[in-house]
């Protein structure tokens, strides 16, 4: 049964990410918005199979919501038309960066196959009812990462203001 | 086929951050290429969360929760740096970004 959730997962993962990055599919950012939105989806779903009930719920609020949403109202304050968004030229230096990467994601998950089916890491995943995600996420983030927490705040903060004084519509008027 | 292990996760995540590895290079969409971006940090979340899970320590999702924070900083300035350039030049493709170029 887990596997078969997982199988089903993963496939819907890749799928939709691949929509996000293809041409054929991802041509129109809105569209690509969507693609992404269900990949967090499946991915928040994968993060409830490995029992990181919390992480799940972040991932939907955060990124399938908020982020999104930014990415969205982007898209719409763009308002780009048919034109502006170029065709989809397939030259050969393209070809060329892909299969390059695609060769390096291979090797990668060979050895990520064969390394890790040894004896330490063949174990399955551990999934007992006794591993209580919000209690030891926020026992952790309130003890041993209260400082890495307490920036974080002043990293959004930060990119906040960071955020608004770049996208203020007089930006740069003196400049040009 | 029939148990799911720890390098299954690894190698979905792996897919993952090769297809946004290659939204990065082969796209000329500025909002597409920061997508892109978004699903390779989904990808090292996925890996931490995996590696949590899998040695029934929690610090790899508090880890995850800091790339979320991460992640929320990084799109509202990227999307910010964005508007900001195509008030100027009217485009989104960053092939037509050239002004430090000359």
């Amino acid at each position: 049964m887990e596997a078969i959730t997982f199988w089903i997962l993963a496939a819907g993962t890749t799928m939709s990410a691949a929509a996000v990055v293809l041409p054929p599919f991802g041509r129109n950012p809105v569209h690509a918005a969507f693609a992404l939105a269900s990949t967090l989806f499946f991915l928040a779903c994968l993060f409830v199979m490995l029992s990181a009930t919390f992480l799940a719920a972040i991932q939907i609020l955060v990124y399938a919501s908020a982020i999104m949403v930014l990415f969205v109202f982007v898209i719409m304050l763009l308002n780009l038309r048919k034109a502006d968004l170029g065709e989809v030229r397939i030259t050969g230096m393209k070809v060329v960066t892909a299969m390059a990467i695609l060769l390096l994601v291979g090797k990668v998950v060979k050895v990520a196959w064969t390394g890790s089916h040894g004896a330490a890491a063949s174990a399955s995943l551990r999934s007992g009812p006794d591993f209580d995600a919000i209690g030891s996420v926020g026992d952790l983030l309130f003890r041993q990462f209260l400082l890495p927490f307490e920036m974080t705040s002043v990293l959004l903060l930060v990119a906040v203001i960071g955020a608004v004084v770049v996208a203020r519509r007089r930006f740069g008027r003196g400049v040009e | 086929m029939a148990e799911i292990t720890l390098s299954h996760y690894l190698v979905l995540s792996m897919v993952l951050f090769g297809l946004g590895l290659v939204g990065v290079a082969v796209r000329r969409n500025a909002i597409i290429m920061m997508m892109s971006v978004e699903l390779m940090l989904n990808a090292a979340n996925l890996t931490l969360v995996a590696y949590s899970h899998h040695h029934g320590v929690a610090s790899g999702q508090v880890v995850a929760f800091f790339v979320m924070a991460l992640a929320a900083a990084e799109a509202a300035v990227g999307l910010a740096l964005l508007l900001a350039v195509y008030r100027h030049l009217r485009t989104v493709n960053i092939d037509e970004m050239r002004q430090l170029r000359r």
